[in-house]
């Protein structure tokens, strides 16, 4: 079977998913069960001290299904996202985390100075780190030899649901980077934004916003979990050579008032 | 300092006792202590005194940022 495989564990589906920004807990759940998945990235936050009523999130997530991946979203310099993955380590008994140093509010785009640090102390500390990262295939050597497990190179800018700005990055990254798997994290704005990920040769996709802020997240997800399996297929079938001029597909013998 | 906020202890406290009087569930968060991050064994055997800095964490919704 041709599975995704991060140190060492093997998942069913090359969509990892993530848990913010859905209507409602339920609304996340069913499309959670439409996608597929069983990878989930979660935040990891305060406590609300003065509001204890709000329901955990984690009522709505069939942990024995989906894999929890805690991230450091949010974080700004390489010690707050190693603080930030150490409570995440403590608070789900993994020691997994999708790693983000951030660089610029605007943008959103990594540090990757920050990450590349980041990266290296958790390594040592016995991470396994899924660094969210520009598309530049020189840090992505640098992750790798940091000890990555995987590269997560973006599509477009968190949450932009642009597509894959620059399929050619992509593309020169999965053509490089072979002793790591390729995980496109952020930009994918809808289905076929998804394929073209996958088609481009990445092993996975990452992402939230695309489901979550879609008029129906479930149908959404369903149709990245299509988009996903039918781009992987694609990419491991071997695509026919592009040509400027056209090739007839019937035979050109037997035709008739010839 | 407990989540950035200023918290009055009335007694000395040790973590599972803070937990336990603020109504969270242990085994869904995670206690960082003076920049520490606890194990959960070390809930019961920490003891919070005045000018401690104390992080309760848990997961919540999000994919990035």
């Amino acid at each position: 079977m041709d599975r995704l495989v991060i140190a060492g564990r093997t998942f069913s589906s090359r969509l990892i998913i993530g848990t913010g920004k859905y209507p409602s807990h339920q609304v996340m759940q069913q499309a959670h069960e439409a996608s597929g998945a069983d990878m989930a990235t979660v935040a990891v936050r305060r406590v609300n001290i003065s509001d204890r009523t709000k329901e955990s999130l984690l009522d709505y997530i069939d942990t024995a299904k989906i894999f929890l991946l805690p991230n450091t979203a949010g974080c700004y310099s390489a010690d707050e996202a190693v603080r930030t993955a150490r409570l995440g380590r403590e608070a789900g008994l993994s020691n997994w985390v999708k790693l983000e140093v951030i660089g610029d509010e605007a943008t959103l785009f990594p540090d990757n100075e920050g990450l590349l640090e980041a990266t290296r102390i958790l390594v040592k500390e016995g991470f396994v780190v899924l660094p969210y990262t520009s598309d530049d295939l020189v840090v992505c050597r640098k992750l790798v030899d940091a000890g990555a497990a995987a590269v997560m190179p973006l599509g477009a800018p968190i949450g932009s649901g642009l597509g894959i700005q620059n399929p050619n990055n992509i593309r020169i990254i999965r053509e490089f980077i072979t002793s790591v798997p390729v995980i496109v994290d952020a930009g994918v704005g809808t289905a076929s934004d998804a394929a073209l990920a996958m088609e481009l040769g990445a092993d996975g996709v990452l992402m939230n916003t695309a489901i979550a802020g879609a008029g129906n997240p479930a149908a959404m997800a369903e149709a990245m979990n299509y988009a996903v399996r039918a781009g992987r297929l694609a990419y491991t079938s071997g695509r026919i050579t592009r040509k400027a001029y056209a090739t007839a597909s019937s035979p050109a013998d037997g035709l008739i008032g010839r | 300092m407990l989540n950035g906020d200023r918290f009055d202890l009335a007694a000395s406290l040790t973590v599972s006792e803070l937990l336990a009087q603020l109504d969270i569930d242990p085994r869904r968060v995670a206690v960082e202590h003076n920049l520490t991050v606890l194990k959960k064994p070390a809930y019961d055997t920490t003891r919070l005194i005045e000018g401690d800095a104390v992080e309760i964490v848990n997961f919540v919704g999000g994919g990035a940022r």
